[in-house]
Order: structure tokens, then sequence, then C-alpha cells
């Protein structure tokens, strides 16, 4: 029997994640001394060469902090600019936007589900090997993958950084007729994915429930995309624009890294979880059916179920299309006219992985003076770190190779988008 | 041969999105045939199954920016039979290469509190700069099929179909009419190189550059015709040029004759 007093569990390149990333526990005596995930993906200074460049091209440009939800970025940068020029979007061009968040959401949630998390809960290294022995459920999933693809590809010009979305509305409005084939696809996958909803509820979960601050956006009808005010489990109730006033960073003396958290408060936690627990009521009843049929109340405080909110949220986002797509408005223009001035605006919309917040001052021209730009994965770094250590400590005992599969594992339950986060990071990490 | 393995595929990230090599799990319907053909070596975006080298192809998406990068993409090159630059940020150096226009201590400290913390190079490089790269697939992002063409080709081996042509063409083969001579927008078609399937101009918007420079571009005289006909400002063709492919040098060079224009 290995009688080691300390033990360190360290993944240098973490796996089925967004960007490039790491993580160390060390334990001693049974008792975690340090937790960290690492981050050294190299910065690539987005707030900085936004300085100088036109409010018209920011969209475009942050889209291309991240590969996997470029959509959300668009969405913050428009909703940052039109606050400032006073421009509201509404009715179909606001339905529209909705839409073409539903196919991030959906192609995005299924990546995760199921080429990134379920290996984990079954032991596959990866879906190429998972499918050798489930072809039928990656198959499913590939295809439900791209119906929500699909939309963002019709909607938005293509998949990856699409090209369609402007400060105003969009460029071009898709005709009715063209939806027919997606339609047809999506409600195809809103069967599916009741029976994949349910199939998520069956698998082994670790028993881990925590205590979290859970932060995301609450609208007064709808389960939120684009709009809300920001709103916790613990009373928490904000304007988007007073985001910065209490969301801050600390140093914490256990970490060389800056995080982000509640003032006076500690870490938080956003997401599909945060916005299930502070949201349940607003989703469609067949999401909320399938929750339940999946063995899931309206709150959830085990991270590792977050592969069950996220189907949830698909079929949420698969009901919500449909939706939309069955009256279609077509908009009488593409995009609303608007007047150009500088000021501060805000923006920020719930990214498949959790808010996602950017500030903008612009001069009078339009063009951009400064830029500020907090992504899900770096709002979620603390409290992910935090799982780690609760996680680890009553596992200490465990074969390192299980314990590190497991710790990669708790991480891959925040679908972290280190892309994401590394441009936000202020610092890199000691000794990596 | 003694034995018959599969070809092993590998994929790197340097500085970037993650979103061509998301292109590759994009593949939905294309994605398991691959995987048939190929043996899935090192791709950590999608596995914690990892192979030892060598690879016989290795995508690489990402821009070099550190000096750990420079080492770390030498040893791909020599672990690698074929290594193709995958995007704007392999070919180009990305949005990212902006940094080369300015001063990176400046931007790291209008970014980071701790300036002092960060560790990267002046310039932000395409993955050509370091070492020898056997075949760049262009764009921002990369067109899924022109990639499963390339990784086709290499496992055939035989060259890649990709055209160098204009994005002009694609317009033309897909009906839309030009949007600069009908609707007066600026746009970076006629020096752009295809493989979006034009896509802007069909969505009612110009150009604006995703793939780069198509081969022999005349971008002097485009620009030209922007500023007289089309009344495009000095700073806006600077602009219009400085986005995911402003550190190619037909691009650079442009932007740079406008740079300290006065109108």
């Amino acid at each position: 029997m290995n009688t080691l007093t300390t033990k360190t569990v360290r993944v240098e390149a973490l796996a089925r994640v967004e960007g490039e990333g790491a993580f160390y526990v060390k334990v001693r005596e049974g008792k975690v001394e340090d937790a960290q995930l690492r981050i050294y993906e190299p910065p690539r200074f987005f707030e900085a060469f936004l300085r100088g460049r036109s409010y018209a091209e920011a969209p475009d440009i942050t889209a291309r902090i991240c590969g996997i939800c470029p959509v959300a970025y668009q969405m913050s940068a428009v909703h940052a600019m039109e606050a400032i020029f006073g421009v509201r979007i509404e009715g179909p061009l606001r339905e529209l936007r909705r839409l073409l968040y539903c196919g991030e959401w959906i192609e995005s949630h299924v990546l995760h589900m199921f080429m990134l998390h379920a290996p984990d809960f079954l032991g596959y290294a990866d879906a190429i090997q998972m499918a050798a022995d489930h072809p039928n459920l990656v198959l499913q999933a590939l295809r439900i993958k791209k119906a929500g693809n699909d939309i963002v590809a019709l909607l938005g010009g293509r998949e990856i950084h699409p090209i369609n979305v402007r400060v105003g509305g969009f460029y071009r409005i898709p005709k009715r007729r063209e939806w027919s084939r997606i339609v047809e696809e999506l409600k195809w996958a809103r069967d599916v994915m009741i029976d994949l909803v349910k199939w998520t509820g069956q698998l082994p979960f670790p028993e881990f429930t925590q205590q979290y601050e859970f932060v995301a956006l609450r609208h007064p009808q709808e389960y939120p995309f684009n709009e809300g005010r920001l709103i916790s489990n613990r009373g928490l109730d904000i304007p988007v624009s007073a985001f910065e006033e209490f969301m801050v960073e600390e140093h914490l003396p256990h970490s060389t890294s800056l995080h982000a958290r509640i003032k006076d408060r500690g870490a938080y936690f956003v997401g599909p979880l945060a916005r299930y627990n502070l949201n349940f009521d607003r989703l469609s009843p067949a999401a909320q059916e399938a929750a339940r049929a999946a063995g899931l109340g309206p709150t959830c405080n085990n991270p590792f179920q977050s592969i069950i909110v996220r189907g949830v949220e698909t079929l949420y986002a698969i009901d919500e299309a449909l939706r939309i797509l069955e009256d279609y408005p077509e908009p009488d223009a593409p995009s609303v006219p608007y007047e150009v001035r500088g000021g501060v605006g805000h923006g920020c919309t719930e990214a498949p992985r959790g808010i996602l917040y950017h500030r903008y001052m612009l001069d009078d021209n339009g063009m951009i003076v400064s830029a500020c730009i907090t992504p899900p994965t770096a709002q979620n770094q603390a409290t992910i770190e935090a799982d780690l250590r609760a996680f680890v400590e009553p596992r200490a005992h465990l074969p390192l190779n299980e314990l590190t599969w497991q710790c990669e594992q708790a991480i891959r339950n925040y679908d972290p988008c280190i892309s994401c986060a590394t441009h936000f990071l202020r610092l890199n990490i000691e000794g990596a | 041969m003694a034995t018959k393995r599969k070809p092993r595929l590998a994929v790197w990230k340097f500085a970037s999105c993650d979103g061509c090599q998301l292109s590759l799990l994009d593949c939905e319907e294309e994605l398991l045939a691959v995987v048939e053909q190929v043996e899935i070596a090192y791709f950590l975006e999608a596995s914690r199954a990892v192979v030892e080298g060598p690879y016989d192809l290795s995508l690489v998406e990402g821009s070099i920016t550190t000096p750990t990068d420079i080492e770390r993409i030498r040893e791909i090159r020599e672990a690698s039979r074929f290594l193709v630059a995958i995007g704007a940020c392999a070919t180009a150096g990305g949005i990212q290469a902006l940094r080369n226009f300015g001063d990176v201590r400046e931007f790291a400290a209008a970014v980071y509190a701790h300036p002092e913390y960060i560790e990267t190079l002046k310039r932000s490089a395409p993955i050509a700069e370091h070492v020898f790269v056997d075949f760049e697939l262009r764009g921002c992002p990369i067109n899924k099929h022109q990639l499963l063409e390339v990784i086709a080709a290499y496992l055939h081996g035989r060259k890649p179909n990709i055209p160098t042509y204009s994005v002009c063409i694609e317009c033309k083969l897909r009906g839309t009419p030009c949007i600069m001579v009908a609707a007066g927008v600026t746009c970076l078609g006629p020096v752009t190189q295809a493989g979006c399937h034009a896509l802007c101009p069909a969505y009612g918007r110009g150009c604006f550059g995703c793939y780069g420079p198509m081969e022999t571009p005349n971008t002097a005289s485009l620009m030209a015709w922007w500023c007289r006909q089309l009344g495009a400002a000095p700073e806006t063709i600077v602009r219009a040029l400085r986005t995911y492919n402003a550190g190619n040098e037909v691009f650079r060079k442009e932007s740079e004759a406008y740079e300290y224009a006065h109108d």
C-alpha cells in the first residue's frame, strides 16, 4: 500500500476543452494545499487593438476571440453599440437574433455533451472511440449538432465567424422557403433530444453537490439569451450596465492569477447550470418535462449533472427555434437605421458557457476609445478551482490515473473555453 | 510493406480562436468517414488519447507569438511528414498580428494589470516564418470542404486542389451581381482569394478579406478605385486591409501606403 503523504494531480495539456490549459492539485496529508487551473494559451490583446477601430467592426473582430461561440461575441457587441446609439431592436429582428443564438446553443451544447463530456462518463478517451460501441448515439448527436449549425449557417452566413450580423440587425434576411429543410431537421431533433436528455439522466454521477452563487440573466418572460437583468440566488439584481461595479477581480494568496468575484462575496458560477437554477420557470414545458424525466428538480447543485442541463437547454433551443420559425415574420428591412454618437455602452448576453460582458467607449465618430470584454470561462475560473479542492480531498486515496481523469471531468463540467478566457487573464501562472 | 497502418493525423494549436480545428468536428456528416481513413494521433480538442509521433499529416492552427511557440513548432515540424498551416492565424499571423503595427509592450499594458508577466514576442508570425510548410490553407475561418480536400489529397499523395483566383470568380459562379458596381459598396473581393463561395456579397455586404490576397492581386488599383469612385477615406482603407490577414505582405504594404496619406 502506498503511504505517500503528498500527492500531486497534474495534467499539462487538458484535452476536450477549447483552447490550451493545464491544472494541478497538490495534496498533503490528505488535505488539498493548492488547486490551480492554469492558462498557458498566449494572449492576443483584443482590447488593445480594438482601440481606433470602428464600432461597426467590433462584432466581426470580437467573434475571432472564439470559434466555438462567435455568435455570443457578436450579440454582446451589437447590444453594447446599440445601447450607445439609443436603438432598440424589436419585433421580427429581435426574434431572429434569438433564432441565431438557438443555433449556437444547439451546436455548442451538443458538441460538449457528446464529443467532449459524455466520453468521461462512459470511460472513453474520445467520441470516436465511443462511436465504435455506441454508433447510433454519436450519429444522432452529430445530426442534431448539424441542425444547430445549419441555423447559424443560413442566418449567419456560415457556422464559424458568421458574416450576417451588424449593429441594427442583419445584412440579409433569408426567405421563409429557405428554412423548410431545417424545420424538418429540427422537428426530428426535438424528438431525439427528448430521449437523449433522458439518457443523460442515467449516467453515473459522482456525489458532489456544492453551494454556489449562480449568476445569469433574467428576463420577465423569456429564458435568457440577449436581454435581462443580472441576478443571483443570493440577492444580486442589477442592470447589465452595473456589471463592473459588482464583479471584480481579486488577487488571491494561493494563486498568482486574478479571479473574477462578486465584490465582498466571492466566487460565482455562470453557464447552463446557473441559467437553469435561476430560470427554470422560463423553460418551455417540454424542456421542463424532459428535466423531470431525467431526474432533475427545478434546481441542481451538482456540476457533473450539467450534461443533463445542457440537454434540457438544447431541447429548449430547438423548441424556441421551431416557435420562431413557425411564424417567421420577415422584417420590412434587414436592419433598422441609427445615428452614430459617442458614449459608453454595455452588452451582456448568455453565451453557451454563460454571461459574456462587453463594454465600449466610442468617440463622436463611432471609433472605439476603449473596450473591456469579460468571457464566461474567466468568471468561472475561481469556481472551477474551488471544485477541484472540494472534489479531490475525499478522493485523495484513489489511484493517480483515476483521480486525474476525474479531475479532468470536473473541469470539463464547465465546458471551459480557454481561448476565450485567455485574453482576459491578467498573468501567466507560476512555474508553468 | 511489412505493416500497413492508418496514416497518423495530428492537429496542433497556437495563438488562435480554435475555430479552424473546430471545422474538422463540424464535418458532421464526414467526420466518421475521415476517422476510418486516418488515426487521430493528436487532437486535444477532441481526445485525451495521445499517440507518439511521427505523424503523417500535421494540421497547424494559430500563429507564433511566444518563445515557447518557436521551439514547439520546430519539434512538430521534425515529427511531421507533411505540415499544413490552416487558417489566417497560421498563414498570416491572424487578427493578433495587429500588434505588429503597434508596440506590443503598450498593448500588454493596456490589457493586463501585470504586463511584466506576459511572455510574448513583438510580432505574431505565420507558421511559415519559422518552419517549412507544405501547404497553406487560407481563411478566417477555413472552409471545411477545403479542409477535407487537403486531408484527402495528402492521404493520396497528390497536391490539394484549392483555387487561388479571386472572390469575383465565385460571385460570377454564384450569379451575384457585383456589389461594388451595383450598390457602391467597398469590397475586397477583387483582390481576395476565393474559398468562401463569395459569401458576403451574396448577403449584401462587401468582402472583408478573410482568405487573404489572391494570386497576383492588383491591390493598389482596387484601393485607388475605392478612393476615387467610392470616396473611401485613407483610414478606412488602412482598417479594411488590417484585419485577419493584416500580416500578409500584400495587404500590409498597401495599408502602409495609405497610413500616412493626407486627403
